[in-house]
């Protein structure tokens, strides 16, 4: 992620309690991980990545990047944890609905959304993050470690590519 | 950094998408018409969170919000014992911030034993069958004579009270009234350390961190014991 050094910072501002880090910034992160992995992973996926956050939570430099760290850090839990499945045998069980607090996330057109399944993986990030975790394009600029630019290609070609396979549907 | 407003630069890239292609934006909307999770289930995945950070001792500062006759009491408890309790009359943002600041950011809404027994204590407290608190606390948040103020204030037994000056006294500086004021008005541990026992030498009943009308509620029920 790129850090801007300020000249000047006669006093940083003073990191809120981590607990007013849950109540702001949770909901984005727990539907980052909706959006990545589906509603059945996405417990894990948010336990983790705040548990990972509080542990290094005092290190924290910039109060202003809570957010982009704290969708960062779910980013990259989200891959580790889709690889992990990748390599397990799928419990079957696992396919049961569903853990914890994910699953009143309702997907009010869930055909559109197999379409966005489908969608070359870049795009589909892209989208996920823009329209399911509601996140704003630095945001996802930061939590995929791409240029904002990129990014904003990304969710015009996917919403592009998705128009076209819904007028075929 | 950039707007923490997700909405703000949609409509830019709205118009760049509906620049020849109208149905784009029902499309966007349609994706957008996703709901984040309901309270319930929030809720759980906090409590998953809270218990799992505590397991793991990722929590400096647990603390739990108890109801109370004065109102809602908020407990904050470190390893070391019961911290701060923060009365019904302060602002609760303020007291989550001052514990991030002078004792750790790691606060968490959290259960732990500390605060389940304070929290026991105080309702036994409230329905008059206790008169002492027997709970670990953690003085951290005062220092040098004003926690030498505090810990004379402890003193003081259930239904009696003592004046300022004689707080002062018994904390080693008879002169230092007004200080003896200003460490039982910032005390962190009220009702546990009784600072509503100490009252103006005329018997007037002086201030208290949590409003008059607590200091004049507690006192009552403990005369009422």
């Amino acid at each position: 992620m790129h850090v801007t050094r300020t000249v000047v910072s006669p006093r940083p501002t003073p990191l809120p309690p981590f607990e007013r880090v849950v109540e702001l910034h949770g909901p984005a992160v727990l539907r980052l991980c909706v959006a990545r992995l589906g509603p059945v992973r996405a417990d894990d996926c948010f336990q983790e990545t705040m548990l990972a956050a509080l542990r290094a939570y005092d290190q924290l430099r910039d109060a202003d990047a809570i957010r982009s760290w704290l969708l960062s850090i779910a980013a990259r839990k989200a891959v580790d944890l889709h690889r992990t499945r990748a390599r397990e045998p799928v419990p079957v069980d696992d396919v049961e609905p569903l853990a914890g607090g994910a699953e009143a996330v309702v997907f009010r057109d869930e055909a559109l959304w197999e379409q966005v399944r489908g969608l070359p993986d870049k795009q589909r990030q892209a989208v996920t993050l823009r329209y399911l975790a509601d996140l704003s394009y630095p945001e996802i600029a930061a939590a995929m470690e791409i240029a904002e630019p990129a990014v904003r290609r990304n969710v015009f070609e996917g919403l592009r590519r998705l128009r076209k396979e819904i007028a075929t549907r | 950094m950039t707007s923490q407003d997700p909405a703000a630069d949609r409509p830019k890239d709205m118009n760049e998408i509906n620049s020849n292609q109208s149905d784009e934006l029902a499309l966007a909307a349609a994706l957008g018409a996703v709901s984040g999770p309901g309270p319930a289930a929030w809720s759980r995945v906090r409590e998953e969170l809270a218990r799992r950070a505590e397991a793991e001792g990722l929590i400096d500062v647990a603390y739990e919000r108890h109801d109370s006759p004065l109102g809602s009491i908020l407990l904050g408890a470190t390893a070391e014992g019961l911290v701060r309790v923060g009365l019904p009359a302060e602002d609760e943002d303020a007291v989550l911030d001052e514990l991030a600041r002078r004792v750790s950011v790691r606060v968490l809404h959290a259960s732990r034993d500390a605060l389940t027994h304070a929290r026991r204590q105080l309702d036994e407290y409230f329905d008059g069958g206790r008169r002492t608190f027997d709970v670990a606390l953690d003085w951290r948040l005062t220092r040098g004579f004003r926690r030498e103020v505090l810990r004379a204030t402890a003193q003081i037994p259930y239904g009696q009270t003592a004046s300022y000056k004689q707080v002062a006294t018994r904390a080693g500086s008879p002169g230092a009234v007004r200080a003896a004021g200003t460490a039982l008005a910032t005390n962190p541990l009220p009702i546990v350390v009784p600072c509503h026992r100490v009252l103006r030498s005329g018997g007037a009943l002086g201030a208290y961190r949590g409003g008059p009308e607590a200091k004049a509620q507690l006192l009552t029920l403990e005369r009422a014991g």
